[in-house]
């Protein structure tokens, strides 16, 4: 029986043609830019409605452009909170570290020629790419961009536009989208795990693979856990918004002195489906970004990580505690108070595996190196936002202080320092560190930090404030505080937070320009590994070949993060180089 | 990588980077230290707040010790270990301090978590004296409505077919049973000092809040459920009801007042409001 | 010797490619080459990976799926008007048909190891019809509700019925696509042994959730 006949070649012939190589490509670095590029697309629709929020806030009687009637509304207000929060979350920060980097190059980082299922991923990226489509379709259909919520409680979601302008078609899109997000999810999860599981190159024991890859490892298996209860949730509210089932509707539900035709549904229940699926979600949101944090804080302190396997399985329990956790969403829902609190503990207990992270980060840089180029800014920035979004968390785990901080912007200050900062520089780490890797050029290094100077600090002057406006009773998703006479003295509050997302909003197109200019006039990248890294895709072309090695297929004969190893003439040993072949020290 | 140009221009940056981290912890510090009136909530006017306030201050110190240990740290490591031509330290970790530091934090997260739990279980696991004063808060799109039992004491039927803002019958009340006939229904919340509140927190539409910074409470209204929620408030004064939980268009207007008044005036109070009897 | 495409760099010092690849090649370290891929390093995608596609995809189903159930043991003790309603009796029929299509797929799958070709071929055509019998039988099960009044809003009871029917009637009949598809296109990446293997393991799946499925809504009522 010949090999040939039966071995599966995860790469098919070059495809030819602009279509086949750009648009239905199954390579995934082609996927995984495609990934990147829809996340791209995404942060500034995403942004841009943050802006429109942050100007109303300060000035509400301003004609606005982009809204319709000129003057924003409290149900438009309200719509762009759903519309923010939903693109950002899932079209940002559950696309560009997954299904961007970690498309691109965990094959490459496990020394394989692509995914295991490479049509499966070009199917996966579409289905995504649909679901934007259909989020996007959200603004334009009539009633406009529903008005629930990223979280979309029922049975303000579950009811049809009788609870508010959108909530008509403009949430059966949203679940659509949702629906379709879900899907590509599932399918993208499914490929990342059989992939990591299978393909890994001899020599590459899970216990020497890069943290990115443990990162995107077990972010896979949280969302193929999950995002299969997010889907049937929504498959429920669609039900009940347009066959008239009460899953969720409960009865003598009456609007606008109207009586709803529901009976019996629980609202609670579409917060338990959804929280099931929402915590493990921003844990999803966080995981890639760790993965990159340590790669990068290693790769540019010239010092392996500190506690490299505490580290692997610190992600592990991150994501098993990240499923246990959702009750602390639930607080103040009208859960039973025992559920709260056995939440609640396991909440705290959550804080431990990422302590040891931050710990172990520290660790890192103790002693090293310290180049600090724009991708290691990036990862000390992660740290520190990641150390001061992470501990707020500790306040809102305790549901007697979340009596007190539940609804305000408190919640919404320790939200955005994770996902919205600390996730993003974990993209950006990413970006700076990768570029030369995808595509053969540097991105500009003072651009890079100036771009790293500007939203590091504005990132601060943006959220940190929100605390004390949330402390302060400052409640979150209103769309007007100009009329509200006990919170007048924290309008300042608003006023600094407004200017500081402007100005850190301006320094993201430094960032859009430094990507494209440098697509075509960056400084060709000194050697095929400029960062004198490590890991295995820093030993092909850039951009590498179609099946990533030119056949040239590597093993693996040590840990990723070998740096400054004594005894060694380079400061570091790549994983792919056999012993006898290390140059040494006389 | 003997880059001096490299090193000194490290240096600026290391330097750049740490100021901004010392910046940001010194201002976040001096603020939660020093308390202006835009960080802080009002002052709470029940005893179990004060239990909230203490575990709240509580976390602040532990979070507090590690905020500023970790952000100092990483400020010192970027300085001090910026490449300045040095060989770095080769160490794959230390077991010891993973240990050490992996139970230092269990026993101090966990243990904070635990400590909270009075703060929690005094509302919320133990129910309402039975001489409570009992108020139904009914949320809907968007307003507050609180009914009291009038003279006798008992709560009139609710029919929700029967809910009529406009006409003056904002929750229901079915006229068909005499117990209704004395209940009060007003848009904001009035009851007296040092006496025993058991809320019935209800909704007639979607989910809303009933919120009172100076409590230290709120509870979800969900429609479909009547959650508990008592307290006994100590300072007489006026104080702001907000829903938190996005309900609709209207939610940055959903808003009440809670008035706590003396056992004299909340009498005053009833008798002003109780409707007038059947035949007048 | 395939050579390096990379150049080589002036930062490592000894030439990797040559090393490197033919030092891998023989290794059975963790991964890489699966049976009947060794000359050919890590470009292949080994057959296991096929099967530990389809044991994750199945996981992401049942989550689904538990979803549901969780949904349909809450929403019973929300309120009191969960109306159970009267199982059709079909349905115990299609059950019959479902669990003996099993059994008709593992003796395919005997038949199909012993080289036996047109028993093989047989026994997985009468497994698919099996399957479609089932899916008829669910329709039949949904006109008989209907002619009663039972439809999707009736009553949670109801609702849930349909709901979980018709969720895994829709993959039920994905599986019969798959089964199709094994019987009649050839295969590329696959060898027809994983084909058959990992469709097997999508049904029996199947078999089983409608079986767990089927024993909720009767515990249900």
């Amino acid at each position: 029986m010949s090999s040939h006949a039966h071995a599966a070649h995860a790469v098919p012939h070059a495809p030819t043609g602009f279509i086949s190589k750009y648009i239905f490509s199954t390579d995934h670095k082609v996927i995984g830019i495609q990934y990147y590029l829809l996340a791209l697309t995404a942060v500034f629709v995403g942004i841009l409605l943050s802006l429109l929020m942050r100007f109303h806030l300060v000035w509400p009687g301003a004609h606005l452009p982009f809204v319709p009637g000129g003057v924003m509304t409290p149900e438009a207000y309200a719509s762009l909170v759903t519309m923010h929060g939903t693109i950002m979350v899932f079209f940002v920060l559950t696309t560009a570290p997954q299904g961007g980097f970690g498309n691109y190059f965990l094959p490459i980082q496990i020394g394989a020629a692509d995914m295991a299922f490479p049509r499966l991923n070009m199917l996966s990226f579409w289905v995504t790419f649909l679901a934007f489509v259909c989020i996007v379709a959200a603004f334009f259909v009539p009633g406009g961009a529903p008005l629930s919520g990223w979280t979309g409680y029922a049975p303000l979601s579950g009811l049809g536009s009788v609870t508010g302008p959108g909530e008509g078609w403009g949430q059966t899109m949203w679940i659509f989208s949702i629906a379709l997000f879900c899907l590509g999810a599932l399918l993208g999860a499914l490929n990342f795990i059989a992939t990591t599981i299978d393909m890994r190159a001899p020599g590459m024991t899970l216990f020497r693979m890069p943290l990115t890859c443990w990162g995107w490892f077990v972010t896979a298996i949280l969302g193929l856990l999950a995002f299969g209860v997010l889907l049937a949730g929504g498959l429920l509210l669609l039900l009940d918004r347009s066959a008239g089932t009460s899953f969720f509707a409960p009865a003598n539900v009456v609007v606008n002195d109207q009586l709803q035709p529901h009976n019996g549904g629980s609202p609670l229940l579409w917060q338990h489906l959804f929280w099931f699926f929402g915590h493990p979600e921003v844990y999803i949101a966080i995981l890639p970004g760790m993965g990159v944090a340590s790669h990068v804080l290693s790769t540019f302190s010239r010092k392996p990580v500190f506690g490299y396997r505490a580290m692997a399985m610190a992600i592990c329990a991150i994501g098993f505690l990240g499923f246990m956790v959702w009750g602390h969403h639930m607080f103040v829902s009208g859960m039973s108070p025992t559920s709260a609190f056995n939440f609640s503990v396991l909440t705290m207990s959550i804080g431990v595996p990422s302590a040891i992270k931050t710990f172990n980060w520290l660790g890192t840089l103790w002693g090293g190196k310290i180049q600090l180029k724009t991708p290691m800014l990036f990862a000390l920035g992660f740290v520190s936002l990641f150390v001061s979004g992470g501990l707020s968390g500790l306040f809102l785990a305790q549901p007697a202080v979340d009596n007190l901080l539940h609804g305000t912007y408190y919640v919404v200050a320790h939200f955005h320092l994770v996902m919205g900062v600390a996730a993003i520089f974990g993209i950006f780490a990413a970006t700076y560190f990768w570029f030369p890797k995808m595509f053969g050029r540097m991105m500009s290094e003072p651009l890079g930090k100036l771009h790293f100077w500007i939203t590091f600090a504005g990132a601060y002057c943006i959220f940190m404030p929100m605390h004390f406006l949330g402390i302060a009773g400052g409640i979150r998703r209103y769309a007007d505080y100009t009329g509200v006479q006990y919170l007048a003295h924290l309008q300042p509050l608003h006023y600094f937070m407004t200017i500081s997302a402007f100005i850190t909003g301006a320094a993201q197109l430094v960032f859009l320009w430094n990507f494209c200019w440098s697509l075509k006039f960056g400084e060709k990248a000194p050697s095929i590994n400029p960062w004198n890294a490590t890991t295995l895709e820093w030993t092909t072309a850039s951009p590498p070949p179609l099946d990533n090695f030119a056949g040239n297929y590597p093993s693996v004969y040590r840990g990723p993060y070998d740096f400054s190893v004594p005894g060694a003439k380079e400061d570091f040993v790549p994983q792919h180089l056999a012993p006898e072949l290390v140059a040494r020290v006389r | 990588m003997r880059d001096r140009k490299g090193s000194r221009g490290s240096a600026a940056t290391a330097g750049l980077l740490a100021l901004l981290i010392v910046i940001m912890v010194v201002v976040t510090v001096y603020v939660f230290v020093s308390r202006p009136a835009w960080s802080v909530p009002p002052p709470s006017i029940t005893s179990v707040g004060e239990l909230v306030d203490h575990q709240y201050s509580m976390t602040l110190w532990v979070t507090g010790v590690v905020f500023v240990l970790s952000q100092l740290g990483l400020a010192y490591a970027v300085v001090r270990f910026r490449d300045h031509g040095q060989k770095a330290h080769f160490t794959r970790g230390n077991n010891t301090m993973e240990w050490l530091w992996t139970s230092a934090t269990i026993i101090l997260f966990v243990g904070l978590g635990l400590l909270g739990r009075k703060a929690w279980v005094d509302v919320r696991f133990t129910e309402a004296a039975p001489d409570a004063i009992q108020i139904e808060v009914t949320a809907n799109q968007f307003v507050f409505n609180f009914r009291y039992p009038g003279a006798d004491g008992k709560f009139g039927r609710l029919d929700p077919k029967l809910i009529s803002a406009s006409t003056g019958n904002a929750v229901g009340i079915d006229p068909n049973d005499p117990a209704g006939n004395d209940d009060i229904v007003v848009p904001t919340l009035t009851v007296p000092v040092n006496r025993e509140i058991d809320l019935e927190i209800k909704s007639q539409d979607v989910i809303h809040n009933f919120f009172v910074r100076e409590l230290r409470l709120q509870q979800d209204a969900v429609p479909g459920l009547v959650v508990p929620l008592h307290f006994t408030a100590n300072a007489i004064g006026q104080y702001e009801i907000v829903c938190t939980q996005l309900c609709g268009l209207g939610h940055y207007r959903m808003r009440s007042v809670l008035n706590v008044v003396s056992y004299d005036d909340y009498q005053k109070f009833l008798k002003e409001q109780a409707p007038p009897a059947p035949g007048q | 010797m395939p050579s390096s495409v990379a150049p080589d760099v002036e930062l490592v010092t000894t030439d990797k490619s040559g090393a490197g690849s033919s030092g891998g090649n023989g290794r059975r370290g963790g991964g890489g080459g699966g049976e009947g891929s060794g000359s050919h390093g890590s470009a292949a995608v080994p057959q296991r990976a096929y099967v530990t596609g389809m044991t994750i995809g199945l996981g992401g189903i049942l989550m689904f799926f538990m979803a549901l159930v969780s949904a349909f043991i809450v929403r019973k003790g929300a309120a009191n008007d969960w109306g159970a309603i009267e199982m059709p009796r079909v349905l115990w029929l299609n059950t019959a048909i479902l669990v003996a299509s099993s059994f008709t797929l593992a003796h395919a799958r005997k038949r199909f190891l012993a080289h036996d070709e047109d028993g093989f071929r047989h026994w997985w055509g009468v497994t698919t019809i099996l399957g479609v019998f089932f899916l008829a039988g669910q329709i039949v099960a949904w006109r008989q509700l209907a002619a009663a009044g039972v439809f999707l809003a009736t009553n949670p009871s109801s609702s849930f019925f349909y709901v979980f029917t018709a969720a895994h009637g829709l993959h039920l009949a994905g599986g019969i696509l798959g089964l199709l598809l094994v019987a009649f296109r050839p295969t590329h990446r696959l060898t027809r042994g994983t084909a058959t293997e990992i469709a097997a393991m999508y049904w029996h799946f199947m078999d089983g959730l409608w079986v767990f499925l089927f024993a909720v809504l009767l515990l249900g009522r």
